[in-house]
């Protein structure tokens, strides 16, 4: 155990498994990876926006963000959604199965 | 199992047959099979390749059917769907639903389909023969089709 602090800096620190599907995760160029969310970031929304600042391969899997879906914990989410408890988020094109 | 997500070519008569063994209570059965087409938009495919959300579709594919099962008076609902490579005539998707009366099976092979297409998170990717890569896009009739059932989208607008 550190500081105060530090201990409350730790505590809010929200770490989530990335995963990255059929066209976003080609862009991206990998198909999963561990992040630490930003203390600014709340919603999938606002995650998928952060995200896109990453790099050019990222800007780019973003680019149609009004077309990428996204997944918290494995369900269907709308951008809205708050990403609080969350260990896994994923990102996917509208899907083409069937 | 009721559903099923798997690389190996299924059998659309052994389902049944496993499905109806022993029973007679069974007055209906609809199955649809989706199979690979060669072209698109006449040129030639060589490949389809699936890619799948592994635990997320087999957990999508269950809402689903416990949904049809909730909607529609079935004896009993399967669903498989392949993932990998497929060439053009495999089967990728079964639907089968059993009812004591024709109409739910038909209405719920319909709805389990148009479900499958907008929620199930399967992609899929045209390889063609010259070697050229293009995932297919969603399309709206798709979103059209799955609105008619009332239900709440699982998408963005």
């Amino acid at each position: 155990m550190t500081s105060g602090g530090a201990i409350a800096a730790v505590a809010a620190e929200q770490r989530v498994t990335v995963r990255y599907f059929a066209w976003v995760r080609e862009r991206v160029g990998r198909s999963e990876e561990q992040v630490t969310i930003p203390p600014s970031v709340a919603t999938v929304g606002e995650f998928a926006r952060w995200l896109a600042t990453r790099g050019p391969e990222y800007a780019e899997a973003f680019k149609r963000a009004d077309v990428v879906r996204a997944a918290l914990d494995q369900v269907h989410v709308k951008p809205s959604a708050p990403l609080a408890g969350a260990r896994e988020v994923a990102f996917f094109p509208p899907v083409t199965g069937g | 199992m009721a559903v099923r997500v798997q690389h190996e070519p299924f059998d659309a008569v052994a389902e049944v047959e496993a499905l109806t063994r022993g029973r007679i209570d069974v007055g209906g059965i609809v199955t649809f099979t989706g199979l690979v087409r060669g072209d698109v938009d006449g040129r030639p495919l060589i490949s389809l390749t699936l890619e799948h959300y592994p635990g997320m579709t087999e957990a999508e594919l269950g809402r689903i059917e416990v949904e049809a099962r909730k909607r529609f008076d079935l004896v009993d609902c399967v669903v498989v769907h392949r993932v990998g490579e497929l060439t053009p005539g495999e089967g990728i998707v079964l639907v089968v639903a059993l009812s004591r009366h024709r109409q739910a099976a038909f209405e719920a092979a319909e709805f389990l389909m148009d479900y499958l297409k907008t929620r199930a998170p399967f992609w899929k990717k045209e390889t063609f023969a010259d070697g050229a890569g293009n995932w297919v896009d969603a399309r709206d009739s798709d979103s059209r089709a799955e609105a008619r059932w009332g239900g709440e989208s699982a998408t963005q607008k």
